[in-house]
């Protein structure tokens, strides 16, 4: 019986969090997207953001997203891989983790500076005979960053992945005659997805959003959901077309969710 | 359990620890006194010396806040929980204070300094009668370029911006009032149009530009221009002459075909909680000395006639930010347009990125 009374204790702070800091702030969106611009209900919101303009900025914050999370990961494990392979690899790990530290802003200005005209990134180009080409404000500039900033949150549940495993059933593998590319492919890949599947969902969401970069680093030439989000807010003061941006938002991020999330696996027989 | 409570209690007393020395090393600057006041201004928008004078003179500790725009500011005071003494809006954004009853009448018989202010700068149309705020700087918007790069082509007119020789050196303000209303004024219509078929050709006059736009950028842009990585920017005269104080390369000019002309005011919102060191403050600003000072630290122009005397004499005949009446008259003021427009303004605004 205690035992029960003592379950239910530790419940009240998770209700509390989440009544306040989840369902309700959603509740509050919702609320505020049926509202036009002089408070009354309507579907306004809604019709508008089934506009081309806001379609094709839904469609550009996916392909950004998705180009920015494919890139992550393609980097991101076969460091993870190599990482687990060294000797003192929570010091390595540490290494990539540390720099998540900074302030992204202090970050993106760093960038600023390094892929300026006169900037070390140009000043390189030049070096090995490419010549200095306009880095800054572009889309590449803005993968590139976006990637550097997200690959140690891509790292982190890959590698944890790949140490678990355990590495007696690639001694079989390699026993029964699998080739490293077979080994890789049936073992070690579908028993590491978990962590990719983690990976990706901790880059691709905040990737739809981010809206900090799209200014400093792509020069506004690249609009995102975040983006529109805070203009609506802070500059068109419509709140209700914002929280309607927003809505679309959770729906597309429930989906993403729910799409890589990790299904309770059957026992097998 | 155990570790879990000695953690908790562990993570308590370095807390407490730390609320103490905060409240003593604030104690220390005088924060604890009851009487302060609390100013929001834009960033790097005063002389931090003119403020420590204030507390000098008078006892009263500032707390001084910032914000980047407007909207930020008036979003921050309409939630309430705030309690700024003086801040610093825009005349658009005093018309929207007003209407949103978010401002306090300034007692005038407090603020006997009003007085130095150029009868140019009092009584216009946002504020009859200054009865909510008074003017702190003003400014234009305009064209800065770099002189050593950009050869052969003299910036007279907004139309000059198109020409094609300029492809990807145009950096933009990030804001859509300034842009959409460039559009406007580069047809020669007033930059508070709201009909829709002059707001169409804006766009589609804009979106004609957008191959020499090489970005949209905020404050950011004035570290870029002073270091010679852009060419060309469109930006706020007192930003611009900040620019030019580090970069002798860069000259600034306002389109002929007309421009923004603003004014950024000090008011008292209605959030104040020590009204009386809030009149105290504006009327210390409105000093001749301390209002040059402040101007030379802030490179905006002063409308404060008194202090012109005590400014540097190149920064006074300066034109291109102490520009004649005949030039300020071609110049127009942001009206408050109403929600629906702006909402306008913005979508095209966003069109106009995304493009």
């Amino acid at each position: 019986m205690e035992n029960k009374a003592t379950r239910n204790l530790y419940t009240i702070p998770y209700v509390i969090w989440v009544a306040f800091f989840v369902i309700a702030p959603i509740l509050l969106v919702l609320y505020y997207s049926f509202q036009d611009l002089d408070g009354n209900f309507s579907l306004t919101n809604y019709r508008n953001f089934f506009t081309p303009i806001y379609l094709e900025m839904t469609l550009s914050s996916f392909w950004y997203a998705f180009l920015i999370t494919l890139i992550t990961l393609l980097f991101a494990y076969p460091i993870a891989y190599l990482l687990t392979k060294l000797k003192h690899k929570q010091l390595w790990l540490l290494l990539i983790i540390v720099p998540s530290w900074i302030n992204l802003l202090l970050k993106a200005y760093a960038f600023l500076g390094i892929f300026g005209t006169y900037g070390m990134a140009n000043k390189f180009l030049e070096t090995i005979g490419i010549g200095s080409k306009q880095l800054l404000f572009t889309d590449f500039s803005f993968v590139f960053v976006s990637v550097y900033i997200f690959i140690p949150f891509m790292i982190l549940p890959i590698f944890n992945a790949l140490d678990k495993l355990n590495p007696t059933y690639l001694d079989a593998a390699n026993d029964l005659g699998a080739s490293r590319w077979t080994t890789f492919r049936r073992i070690v890949f579908p028993l590491t997805i978990d962590g990719v599947k983690a990976g990706c969902q901790i880059t691709f969401i905040p990737a739809l959003s981010l809206f900090m970069l799209t200014r400093l680093i792509a020069g506004s030439q690249v609009i995102t959901l975040g983006t529109a989000i805070e203009q609506q807010f802070l500059v068109t003061q419509n709140w209700g077309m914002g929280s309607t941006i927003a809505v679309f938002l959770i729906i597309f991020m429930f989906i993403i969710m729910f799409a890589t999330g990790t299904k309770r696996r059957r026992a097998r027989g | 359990m155990k570790q879990l409570i000695r953690l908790a209690v562990v993570i308590i007393a370095v807390s407490a620890i730390l609320l103490v020395a905060i409240s003593r090393l604030n104690a220390s600057q005088g924060y604890s006194g009851s009487n302060t006041l609390t100013v929001y201004n834009w960033g790097d928008y005063i002389d931090p010396a003119v403020i420590d004078e204030f507390e000098k003179e008078t006892g009263i500790t500032v707390v001084y806040e910032t914000f980047d725009s407007n909207e930020a500011m008036m979003t921050k005071i309409q939630q309430g929980g705030t309690s700024y003494d003086v801040a610093v809006p825009s005349e658009y954004t005093i018309e929207k204070m007003k209407e949103e009853d978010l401002l306090l009448p300034i007692d005038h018989s407090k603020v006997p300094n009003l007085k130095n202010i150029d009868s140019r700068f009092m009584d216009l149309a946002f504020d009859p009668g200054n009865e909510y705020s008074v003017p702190y700087f003003w400014g234009t918007v305009g064209i800065v370029y770099n002189t050593k790069q950009i050869d052969g082509i003299e910036f007279n007119s907004w139309e000059d911006l198109w020409d094609p020789a300029l492809k990807n050196k145009i950096v933009l303000i990030d804001g859509a009032r300034e842009i959409v209303g460039m559009g406007l004024n580069s047809l020669h219509y007033s930059l508070n149009d709201t009909d829709p078929e002059h707001l169409q050709e804006a766009y589609d006059k804009l979106v004609s530009l957008k191959p020499n736009v090489r970005a949209l950028l905020g404050d950011e842009n004035k570290l870029l221009m002073a270091s010679g990585e852009v060419s060309i920017g469109i930006t706020w005269s007192g930003d611009a002459s900040e620019i030019m104080a580090e970069n002798e390369d860069l000259d600034y000019v306002v389109p002929e075909e007309g421009s923004n002309l603003w004014f950024d005011n000090m008011v008292i919102p209605k959030t104040a909680k020590n009204i009386d060191a809030a009149h105290e403050f504006i009327n210390f600003m409105l000093d001749p000395k301390i209002a040059a000072q402040n101007t030379e630290y802030v490179s905006y122009s002063t409308p404060n006639k008194e202090a012109l005397q005590y400014m540097p004499e190149e920064m006074v005949n300066d034109e291109r930010f102490y520009p004649p009446p005949e030039l300020t008259d071609r110049l127009e003021v942001y009206e408050n347009l109403g929600k629906e427009n702006l909402a306008r303004y913005n979508e095209l605004f966003l069109k106009f990125k995304m493009e």
